[in-house]
């Protein structure tokens, strides 16, 4: 155990960058998913189209994909062969950030119309009945599920921080370049270095642990309005990251 | 002017038809009140009118134009509406967000939101709520604020589902005189929904009753309640003695109508040997221990069948060859001495009686 200590107070260089980049790609993804995953989750909760049951179904179903297939799909599409292959993104950040977005979509996706299905239909149509345009009533819907939203963001970034198929999969777990903490995690014990290994591992946790409690604090203090959380965890994690 | 016109409107649920046929006009700076029984389709016929729903079948008309199914025409169309639902919803913010939002929804400058928010809210007497939780009001409040909310927008037709419903008196009163002040200052047209008929009767000009679905009559509120058109719009509006009978002989506009072989002299325009329905208002009865010796046409001598006391009021009912009911105060009930066998006399005037053909 002192040894784990001894390792944790003296983490090295190399640790920390991997701490700033499982940070940075994980909210670059969290954010990227988020935005395509707020049109897109009104778009089906609000819209009436045939088949929408089903691809609920799907979508849920899809919640516990494995991270490795999720690689396995991402690697099939970035290597030279496949459809994405001619913009040379495999072993890079990008392929680990476009696998993390791959990988957190269907999760965010339904835990926004799961938001939107818990507020009550009758705050929505009085908003359209005083005029709102579905923009405007779709704002409404968001803001009367805030909570349940901020929830949705924490879940995809938890799910893209502790994930290690996709980042060692399409990311080649490069140091200084694509290096992750899990990655670290899982080269430091292949390695025998089992004392680093669970040093970085609670580093891993106290992070997500701290991200977590900000948002929470922030938000039970009213002070996340919108969605400047986003701003200020993207400036908090720049900084760490480099 | 019409200003809404719906035309021949359906609404079907699965296999189910809630509105069948609806055709009302509605006429600018009018006060509407659609009456009916839970369940009678008011809600619905509401929420087609501001076009939360489309119809199944018909039309709907805003100023000219047909708004039942395009997006765009019903889109501009709604903004110059708007509703207050049965239920009070407020939205997560305090009061003045609540009641700004369809100001900014409009993109109103800022001044201009504050003094109309500030004026309305004296209106609905919330002035110092302004910045509370809309969530930690009372049920009567929130439904002021959601009232604030739809006047704030200065909407050309203002639909009320039902604003008073489980509120309590204090709220109702609240709520009847911030919309009577309305009515008064801003000649706004409204088209309020409500299953209190007194309400009905006490803010609107016109009325419309909605039955199983089908708007059997639209009219001023004397004509409802006086002269309802059909047997379930009397029994609605609470006509409580409708008797089958047929006219025997008429002498001018006076008819001498048969009910169960008592003569009931009334006046009506229906003919001889018409089968009919003779309505009486309980309140229209007058009781006495003698036999009345005032104008009255009809004085019937019976025996009290059952008194009903309701408070101030008291329901009797007696048989006199037809069964009759009618009101008296509860004072007067005590003071004749009425009790369940005794003799008494029922008169009304033949002009106090709505006489219906019947098929």
């Amino acid at each position: 155990m002192d040894s784990i200590w001894d390792q944790l107070v003296s983490l090295d260089s190399e640790t920390w960058s991997a701490a700033g980049r499982s940070l940075w790609f994980a909210a670059t993804s969290c954010v990227i998913a988020t935005l395509i995953c707020f049109p897109l989750g009104s778009l089906i909760h609000f819209r009436k189209f045939r088949g929408k049951g089903l691809l609920i179904s799907v979508l849920q179903s899809l919640y516990c994909m494995p991270t490795v297939l999720v690689g396995l799909i991402v690697f099939s599409i970035l290597s030279r062969a496949g459809p994405l292959g001619e913009f040379g993104w495999l072993f890079s950040p990008k392929a680990i950030i476009f696998g993390q977005v791959l990988l957190i979509s269907p999760i965010m996706l339904g835990l926004v119309i799961s938001a939107f299905s818990g507020v009550d239909k009758a705050v929505t149509e009085t908003a359209v009945s005083l005029g709102a345009s579905r923009i405007q009533m779709v704002i409404v819907a968001v803001r009367e599920a805030k909570y349940a939203m901020l929830t949705m963001v924490i879940i995809g970034f938890s799910r893209a921080i502790s994930e290690l198929g996709v980042s060692m999969m399409v990311g080649g777990n490069i140091n200084f370049y694509t290096r992750t903490l899990t990655t670290a995690i899982s080269l430091e014990t292949q390695k025998g270095e089992i004392e680093k290994a669970w040093a970085m591992g609670i580093l891993l946790l106290l992070i997500a642990l701290f991200i977590n409690i900000t948002i929470y604090s922030l938000q039970k203090s009213g002070r996340i309005k919108h969605w400047g959380v986003f701003r200020l965890l993207l400036d908090r994690i720049r900084a760490w990251g480099g | 002017m019409t200003f809404l016109q719906i035309s021949n409107l359906c609404k079907d649920f699965g296999k189910h038809r809630i509105l069948s046929g609806i055709n009302l006009s509605i006429d600018k700076g009018i006060v509407y009140a659609v009456i009916g029984p839970t369940g009678a389709g008011k809600t619905t016929l509401i929420r087609l009118i501001d076009l939360l729903d489309t119809p199944s079948s018909g039309q709907i008309f805003f100023d000219g134009v047909d708004v039942t199914h395009s997006g765009n025409t019903r889109n501009s169309a709604r903004r110059r509406m708007a509703l207050v639902q049965q239920k009070p919803i407020v939205f997560k913010m305090n009061v003045f967000g609540n009641i700004a939002c369809g100001l900014r929804w409009r993109r109103r400058k800022k001044e201009e939101i504050q003094r109309k928010v500030n004026d309305v809210l004296e209106i609905v007497g919330m002035g110092d709520y302004r910045d509370r939780d809309a969530r930690t009001l009372s049920g009567g409040e929130m439904q002021r604020v959601a009232i604030a909310r739809a006047l704030v927008v200065e909407p050309e037709v203002l639909l009320l589902d039902e604003p008073t419903a489980n509120l309590d008196p204090v709220s109702v009163s609240k709520i009847e005189d911030v919309l009577a002040h309305i009515i008064k200052e801003r000649k706004t047209t409204i088209l309020m929904s409500t299953h209190d008929m007194s309400q009905g009767q006490r803010l609107a000009d016109k009325i419309c009753v909605l039955i199983d679905g089908e708007l059997l009559q639209i009219g001023s509120p004397k004509d409802i309640f006086c002269a309802p058109a059909t047997k379930q719009v009397a029994e609605f509006v609470g006509v409580e003695n409708i008797l089958p009978g047929i006219v025997a002989r008429k002498e001018n506009e006076l008819a001498i109508i048969n009910v169960n072989g008592a003569e009931i002299q009334a006046i009506t325009d229906l003919t001889q040997d018409e089968n009919v329905f003779v309505m009486i208002r309980p309140e229209d009865i007058t009781f006495t221990r003698t036999r009345d010796t005032s104008s009255a046409r009809n004085v019937f001598e019976g025996r009290i069948n059952r008194i009903i006391p309701l408070g101030p009021l008291t329901r009797v009912e007696i048989d006199c060859g037809i069964s009759l009911l009618g009101i008296i105060t509860t004072r007067s009930a005590s003071e004749m001495e009425l009790t369940t066998g005794s003799k008494l006399f029922a008169s009304f005037k033949a002009t106090a009686i709505h006489v219906i053909k019947r098929a």
